[in-house]
């Protein structure tokens, strides 16, 4: 019996090895859980110097064409679909375009801020993805609420508004809007009370300024998010902001995260604009640059 | 002409048939937001019912948009052909319905009997159509057109390959389209959205689209769709292009914010047929989508189905090589989930094939739409299985430049493959010469762009 129970183990050893498995006791334990040391971010890595066909004819050239890309190219294949990498860097930079556009700008961000909050007319996320209209107008209670936070008529009127990206807004209004009051300060311009306006659609920037009658209305807005980046924020600024009032009228800044316009740097470029709007006392396509 | 039913013991009436239309649609955002859906899903039942009763005659009758008003209306009730018109005046819209999916009925039947409809008959089938139905009809209807190779032969499954960049820089539109052709996309197309909608800009990238193909001697044909009167210039200035493309929408005033009309367009045929690089017949190329119409204030009160069926018919008249629904672009104000973008895509689909244009779609998605590439991919499957003459793909689904999720170069492959379809034929012997396909699928080397620098 004892010489069979060996000859069986041999043989699943024999099975084993040929399977690749090592069946030696050491390594049949169960290797201790590494439960402080990560993966490394896959968002991290840049996709343009990432060549993954294993074998290409010229990788010189590759390498080289993919530099004047973000485009995921050179991804290689097993048989024709995607290597699990790309799959789940896909996957990963769709999620967070997609969280920072069903995310709510945090509580705690306005709170810490200071900032009044004031809703348009959706009543949720789902609402304001659908009916742009109504993330274009204010009922009366939020007009009385803004009536009541900011004293109307200042030269210049700065707000945030969600827009289509809590994230762009989360990281990067604050450091933009300090960046612009100080440059306007520094032009001897005193801008309004801000504050947040919530499910906010570019065009609501109208009926603020209906509301607070400043010179000129700026809203720092969250950008639709791409793949490439959710962070991204705009800025929208008008003279005499109407409601109804031409598109062309508006003057925008677009692009700003830290991959493409810093805040701070965004900032100190919008206040010289707001100066340049209420010197010409136009804004958008009117502007003379 | 009958509006009005009964459903469950509650009356149901309707004031015309535009309201009869919209309400019959199956859910969409886009309607709701216009202010034309059905309140309840019984009343959205209720509108099918009074629809299916319908006669095409009553459709032909009542155009969406009156005749004196708008100029697709006009050129599509005048290009109808009477003698077909009048065998199929008299059938209901249910019967039509059931017409369609006959075993008694070819595909060559449709695609006579398409010539005697008008787009308001196009929309009505739809609406008392379930997805299966759309996929099915659809199948059945094979639409070839011929620009430098032929499209839309039973079995084949094209691919247009989009290598959009953010700056147009040519090296990076370079390195996408080798790309994609080593996956054996770019039969229906190699063609670019620019971003600099410029004379200068799209002659460049004509000219190098035109230099690719003449080194590596692809059967394929080469677009860069900026607005038709920038192609128009560059075209007259001796840029290389096979085809001009314009979006297109369902009604004069829509169009009117595209910056067209027919008569612009008819000159750009013109000019495509005497100057254009291609063989031809059939060197136009048109893009629409479901909304477009009422995201430009011109949809008169009309449902976002009955304004894409019309577009198709507007395309008809200028012969196009090409046809798509860019269907998930427009975002959730329009299609809101993935459940309304598959259904769209299907609509749009079979509208195109009844209509009798050369169909594509441009399976998509945005980042604020509740839809995934998973949703995409579903769709893919169910278009190539309707027989779509081609898709769209851009480097695994990520379209950089217009922000947005399409197919990746990838899905070309697989489809054919798990579908039984053939690249464009000429195409697929070039695939193979290249090394790119053997076996009717990709090859050990396929996917490697650098096999087009050599060592």
């Amino acid at each position: 019996m004892l010489d069979m129970e060996s000859k069986i183990k041999n043989l699943i050893a024999d099975v084993l090895s040929e399977m690749g498995v090592d069946s030696s006791p050491s390594a049949g334990e169960i290797a201790t859980p590494q439960l402080e040391v990560s993966l490394p971010d896959l968002t991290a890595e840049n996709l343009s110097e990432q060549l993954l066909v294993p074998t290409p004819v010229n990788r010189e050239a590759y390498l080289k064409f993919k530099q004047a890309t973000v485009s995921r190219i050179g991804i290689w294949r097993t048989g024709s679909r995607y290597l699990t990498r790309s799959l789940l860097r896909f996957r990963a930079d769709h999620a967070i375009a997609q969280d920072a556009v069903f995310n709510e700008v945090s509580a705690e961000f306005i709170k810490d801020w200071g900032l009044a909050e004031i809703k348009t007319k959706c009543c949720d996320k789902d609402q304001f993805l659908t009916r742009p209209d109504l993330g274009r107008e204010l009922d009366d209670e939020n007009t009385a609420l803004l009536k009541k936070s900011c004293p109307g008529k200042a030269r210049v009127q700065v707000y945030i508004a969600d827009g289509l990206s809590s994230s762009a807004v989360e990281k990067n209004a604050k450091d933009t809007f300090l960046a612009l009051i100080q440059g306007l300060k520094g032009h001897g311009i005193e801008a309004g009370t801000p504050f947040f306006l919530r499910y906010g659609r570019v065009p609501a920037m109208d009926a603020v300024a209906e509301i607070l009658q400043p010179e000129v209305t700026v809203v720092l807005i969250g950008e639709r998010p791409g793949l490439a980046t959710a962070e991204s924020m705009s800025c929208y600024m008008a003279y005499n902001a109407s409601v109804g009032m031409p598109e062309a009228r508006r003057t925008v800044l677009s692009n700003i995260h830290k991959g493409g316009l810093p805040a701070v740097e965004a900032g100190a470029h919008i206040a010289d604009v707001v100066k340049k709007i209420l010197d010409q006392k136009v804004s958008g396509l009117d502007l003379k640059k | 002409m009958r509006l009005k039913t009964q459903l469950s013991g509650v009356t149901y009436s309707f004031k015309d048939l535009n309201e009869v239309l919209a309400k019959a649609n199956e859910e969409k955002s886009g309607d709701r937001l216009a202010g034309l859906a059905a309140a309840t899903g019984t009343e959205m039942v209720a509108a099918k019912e009074v629809l299916a009763d319908i006669t095409l005659a009553d459709l032909r009758n009542n155009p969406a948009v009156p005749y004196e008003d708008d100029e697709v209306t006009r050129l599509d009730q005048d290009s109808v052909n009477d003698a077909i018109y009048a065998g199929l005046k008299n059938l209901s819209v249910a019967e039509f319905r059931e017409w369609l999916l006959s075993y008694e009925t070819c595909g060559e039947d449709i695609i006579r009997a398409s010539r005697g409809l008008t787009a308001e008959m196009v929309a009505a089938v739809v609406k008392v159509m379930s997805n299966l139905d759309l996929i099915y009809a659809a199948s059945k209807i094979n639409i070839t057109a011929h620009c430098n190779t032929t499209i839309g032969e039973p079995g084949v499954l094209a691919f247009r390959l989009q290598p959009n960049h953010t700056t147009d820089n040519l090296d990076g539109i370079r390195i996408s389209t080798l790309e994609g052709l080593s996956y054996g996309s770019g039969d229906a197309l190699i063609g670019l959205n620019p971003v600099n909608d410029t004379v200068e800009s799209l002659s460049n990238i004509l000219k190098m689209f035109q230099e690719i193909k003449e080194t590596y001697q692809i059967p394929t044909q080469n677009c860069v769709l900026g607005h038709v009167t920038t192609q128009m210039e560059a075209v007259r200035n001796g840029a290389p292009a096979d085809m001009i493309f314009q979006s297109i929408a369902g009604s004069e005033k829509g169009n009117t914010a595209f910056g067209l009309n027919a008569q612009l367009l008819a000159e750009a045929q013109d000019l495509m047929l005497k100057e254009g690089t291609a063989t031809g017949p059939n060197v136009m190329y048109f893009e629409t989508g479901q909304g477009a119409e009422l995201s430009s204030g011109a949809h008169h009160g009309v449902d976002q189905v009955t304004m894409e069926a019309r577009c198709y018919g507007f395309a008809k008249q200028f012969n196009p090589f090409l046809v798509n629904t860019v269907v998930g672009f427009i975002g959730p104000e329009y299609l809101y989930d993935s459940q309304q973008v598959i259904r769209a895509g299907l609509e749009d689909l079979f509208m195109g094939k009844l209509t009798g244009v050369s169909m594509g779609v441009d399976a998509c998605y945005t980042n604020h739409m509740k839809a995934d590439q998973n949703d995409i991919e579903n769709l893919s499957v169910l278009l190539g299985t309707a027989g779509c003459n081609y898709l769209i793909t851009v480097p695994q689904g990520d379209d950089i430049m217009l922000n947005y999720q399409s197919l990746g170069y990838h899905e070309a492959a697989t489809l054919r493959e798990l579908l039984n379809k053939k690249p464009i034929s000429l195409f697929e012997c070039w695939l193979e010469k290249m090394g790119i396909y053997e076996n009717g699928r990709l090859s050990q080397g396929a996917g490697d762009a650098s096999i087009f620098f050599g060592k």
